[in-house]
């Protein structure tokens, strides 16, 4: 009886913790449908990591290493990154590619807290994985934090993916600060704009891969495997691989990505001030994009005659769909006959690419 | 941890206009491109015209 009983001796109040920090995840997941996908995981995740002398540790430890951090690369998010390509339908960008410039707008909040975790005592390298919090996009920030060596990953991503999940409720009252009513009102052409051709489908992800990769030379694992997977798409030839990278494929990493993740989730590493700091250094990240897409539309509309509605401005984020389903929301609270979601869906998907752009430039002036 | 280095915020702005003007620049340069894809005239299918 002595044996069986002789493990509980040894749980710690900081282990605790960190189950009910699991539960919370999981009760996110399940209950209010937050990023389920890897809330749930990473939330079980936490309770097998915390479990006094743990006989998963040790294989979490090997997954984490195999498919994160490798001497090769950061294998995991890369793989699902050809699911997330795959998985994009460009139309709306092609259609109005001025909607990019929102996308690269929305990356703001990225490096102003970058600025602020160097203001709170982060080094350089720890500071700008935090600031990529606010690209909105779990892989890049997996991957970027990994490839800065930052010991925080498993702060960065709770609250990269609980930001996510949390669009709904972070970004509205932000657009209605930044925002009058009178522009809110804005309406939008929704006339269909001329149709990309099947050709532009073709080449749009091999001259966006070709561009950020001269530009970022760090960025074009990101930004490459990304594209590869919109190309098998946009083909035509490779549906059946196509559907592949959007079902199995990214399912299937990101079951392995969620559990793995929950290696840097030890009470010892993940119970500190640190992060609660980098938790609230997130928000910053989102509110900062938000206020960047919206007051780039407001500059915008200074010198346009055909006024855009600011709102847009803020589906530059990478959480997609839920930032354009956010503003197309919105739109519709103001005016019931106001239809943003065309322009929001082009902008929302532009914030896809502007995001692993600034992962990109990130490394390239950190490693 | 919790320290208030305004020097290291200061040293961090420069990044700060180098990642947003490098973003615009890349994201001006595809959107000129795309703008150039996108007036590629698109070749008539020679069925539709049979």
């Amino acid at each position: 009886m002595g044996v069986l009983l002789e493990n509980f001796s040894t749980v710690t109040f900081s282990q605790v913790a960190m189950w009910i920090i699991g539960a919370v995840l999981i009760f996110l997941a399940i209950k209010k449908e937050m990023e389920p996908s890897l809330l749930l995981p990473m939330g079980f995740g936490a309770i097998l990591i915390n479990l006094p002398n743990s006989g998963a540790q040790h294989i979490i430890d090997v997954m984490f290493r195999v498919g994160i951090d490798n001497e090769f690369g950061e294998l995991m998010p890369l793989i699902l990154f050809i699911g997330i390509g795959a998985m994009i339908d460009f139309t709306p960008l092609l259609t109005n590619p001025k909607l990019m410039l929102f996308g690269a707008a929305a990356q703001f909040g990225i490096f102003f807290t970058l600025c602020l975790a160097s203001l709170l005592g982060f080094d350089l390298k720890d500071a700008a994985s935090i600031g990529i919090i606010g690209a909105a996009d779990g892989p890049t920030a997996i991957a970027v934090s990994m490839e800065l060596g930052s010991k925080y990953i498993g702060a960065i991503m709770v609250a990269a993916y609980s930001y996510m999940a949390l669009v709904p409720l972070v970004q509205p009252p932000i657009i209605k600060l930044c925002t009058t009513k009178k522009e809110r009102l804005i309406r939008m052409d929704n006339t269909a704009g001329k149709a990309p051709s099947k050709l532009t489908k073709i080449l749009f992800p091999i001259v966006v891969t070709i561009i950020v990769g001269l530009v970022a030379p760090d960025a074009v694992a990101l930004i490459g495997f990304l594209m590869f997977g919109n190309l098998i798409r946009e083909c035509g030839v490779l549906n059946s691989l196509s559907e592949t990278a959007q079902k199995v494929l990214a399912n299937l990493v990101t079951i392995f990505l969620g559990i793995t993740i929950a290696a840097r989730m030890r009470a010892e590493e993940f119970l500190t001030v640190d992060t609660l700091l980098i938790i609230a250094l997130g928000l910053f990240a989102f509110i900062f994009d938000t206020f960047a897409g919206v007051m780039l539309a407001k500059f915008m509309n200074l010198f346009s005659k055909k006024k855009i509605n600011p709102m847009i401005g803020a589906a530059g984020i990478s959480a997609f769909p839920m930032s354009a389903r956010v503003v197309h929301k919105m739109g519709l609270e103001e005016d019931n006959q106001n239809f943003l979601l065309m322009h929001s869906i082009g902008v929302n998907v532009s914030g896809q690419i502007a995001s692993v752009i600034a992962g990109g430039l990130i490394l390239t002036f950190f490693r | 941890m919790f320290t208030i280095d305004f020097q290291a915020f200061l040293d961090a702005l420069p990044y700060m206009g180098k990642g947003m003007l490098g973003i615009f620049v890349v994201t001006a340069v595809i959107v000129l491109v795309v703008s150039a894809l996108n007036n590629i005239p698109e070749k008539k299918d020679k069925k539709n015209n049979d």
